[in-house]
């Protein structure tokens, strides 16, 4: 399905409470979070270099807190667009590893007439394979 | 490694230069890449991912700290519009806030970065805000 899907939903469908379509992810690889590194510029090696990782406790590399927002920002623009876009907001609260599974998923809280259109506030979060949620926020995106 | 980080409420106001960041096409798409982002007008590199500010890298004088031990703990960005390529932004960085709060895992110091990027008319274009988690 191709974006921005909200487009195509009718109005009663986008009431407080609505949950939206999901938008899964490939498998997060090492690769991705190399390349993720480069395009970022965030070279904290927790998230590169396995030995790093542990020497600080951890069982290996987690992923950047920032590529599961990043997954959230192109829910939103497959959800609405990208010039809809006015807020997002995000705790990171799981680890998220390589071979995780993410899935983003919204709710609409609340619906407003705002500026000859229409805002919506969104409950948005990623979940991985088990149901988890790794990354929770909200969004504010504007609609015609 | 073995101090625990030293941030003292004594930072708080302290601030980047501002930098002048040029949003180039080829970033945002090896930007989309990496995130395996389907929207076509990041794919095209028209038009940049909505964490895309992430790519401003700014240091603050006097804010150092071990990268190992710090959490992102959570973002947020506002927006006016989305950037474009070609968009000249002039951001800085600002400690808003550094306060200690006991955790799980003990002690820990929460640090709090205010973000914001300015066109070059002056004009807001977006803010950011960090919250880290040094433990």
């Amino acid at each position: 399905m191709t974006g921005p899907v909200l487009a195509a939903q009718p109005d009663r469908d986008l009431v407080s409470g609505s949950l939206l379509p999901d938008l899964r992810k490939p498998p997060i690889t090492k690769l991705q979070l190399v390349k993720y590194a480069g395009a970022s510029g965030d070279y904290n090696l927790i998230h590169t270099d396995d030995e790093t990782a542990r020497a600080v406790g951890l069982e290996g590399v987690i992923a950047h807190g920032m590529l599961s927002m990043a997954f959230l920002g192109e829910y939103l623009c497959w959800l609405s667009g990208p010039e809809s876009i006015r807020r997002v907001s995000v705790r990171f609260v799981e680890m998220v590893r390589p071979g995780d599974t993410l899935t983003c998923r919204g709710r609409v809280k609340e619906r407003t007439a705002a500026g000859g259109g229409t805002r919506l506030k969104l409950e948005v979060w990623t979940e991985n394979q088990r149901a988890e949620r790794v990354t929770v926020g909200d969004a504010e995106v504007h609609v015609r | 490694m073995d101090h625990p980080p030293t941030l003292t409420s004594d930072l708080i106001g302290r601030e980047s230069e501002v930098v002048l960041f040029e949003v180039e096409r080829g970033a945002i798409r090896k930007f989309a890449d990496a995130v395996q982002d389907q929207t076509p007008e990041c794919l095209r590199g028209d038009v940049a991912p909505p964490t895309f500010p992430t790519t401003f890298r700014m240091t603050i004088p006097g804010l150092t700290f071990d990268l190992a031990r710090v959490l992102h703990g959570a973002q947020e960005y506002r927006y006016e519009r989305p950037l474009r390529a070609g968009d000249r932004v002039r951001c800085r960085v600002r400690v808003a806030d550094v306060y200690r709060r006991k955790g799980r895992l003990g002690e820990m110091i929460f640090l709090i970065l205010a973000m914001e990027g300015t066109d070059e008319s002056g004009s807001p274009v977006f803010t950011g805000t960090t919250t880290a988690i040094l433990r």
